[in-house]
């Protein structure tokens, strides 16, 4: 199933300059993990080394954050758009 | 890395750090910032702040809710966030940096906000309400170097609030 990304613009120099790419995937981790093979560079910024979401970057099925669905479970359907955005948070 | 204002940051860097940034913000955004943060005492108050990320002019201010809800700690509500960053992309605009308060200390980035801004090129906003009046500076926080810029309030005689 394809899928469109919504890139931040911290990402997308990693995707050529593009400010949202589509990718293939039945579930978000598919998605991540298909967006990290295409564009390397991003893989620090979404994945942890254990392959779990990392805590600074939001990642959105339509309106909804995937933390308050199944996280990278979290099944995606064709022409759903996924939004990546960095966690802002602070002291 | 990309964008303009990280090449701003890169020219900084190359320079010694003489070339400076601001940012630019209209009165009534000021206000709605500052409001937001006065409001939501006794927690910190936070939100983004979208625009012109070449010149560094704030042309909507989104407060947020703080889903941290804490007098130290801030955490941009996830869903506020989505929200903010569709509407600027449909009004052709960008998010360019992030404001919050901190109740009862200096307008400067605490080690948490360095070690967890986002973003190189945007701007990072502290209004301090620790005094009577609020204080309001801004920074750029790059691989944990913070660079103070100017902050510029537009709409009135050009009244610069900070440095």
């Amino acid at each position: 199933m394809a899928v469109d990304v919504r890139l931040p613009t911290v990402l997308r120099s990693q995707a050529g300059g593009r400010s949202s790419v589509t990718v293939e995937g039945s579930t978000i981790k598919d998605v991540l993990d298909r967006l990290v093979h295409e564009f390397p560079g991003m893989s620090g910024q979404l994945l942890n080394g254990d392959g779990t979401l990392h805590r600074f970057v939001n990642v959105y099925v339509i309106d909804d954050d995937v933390r308050y669905l199944s996280d990278l479970d979290t099944p995606v359907k064709d022409g759903d758009e996924i939004s990546l955005l960095p966690a802002v948070a602070g002291g | 890395m990309c964008g303009l204002g990280t090449s701003a940051s890169a020219l900084a860097q190359r320079a010694g750090g003489t070339i400076r940034t601001m940012l630019r913000l209209p009165r009534d955004l000021y206000l709605q910032m500052v409001g937001h943060c006065i409001t939501g005492l006794p927690d910190e108050a936070c939100g983004v702040l979208a625009g012109d990320a070449q010149s560094g002019t704030v042309e909507r201010c989104y407060p947020t809710r703080n889903s941290a809800a804490s007098a130290r700690v801030y955490t941009v509500d996830s869903a506020d966030l989505l929200r903010a960053d569709r509407d600027a992309e449909r009004a052709g605009i960008q998010l360019i940096g992030v404001f919050h308060s901190h109740t009862h200390t200096d307008a400067y980035p605490s080690p948490t906000d360095i070690d967890q801004a986002p973003d190189p090129a945007w701007h990072y906003v502290v209004v301090s309400l620790r005094d009577t009046s609020p204080m309001v500076r801004s920074y750029r926080i790059a691989a944990g170097r913070v660079d103070e810029e100017s902050v510029i309030v537009l709409g009135q005689s050009a009244v610069a609030v900070a440095v």
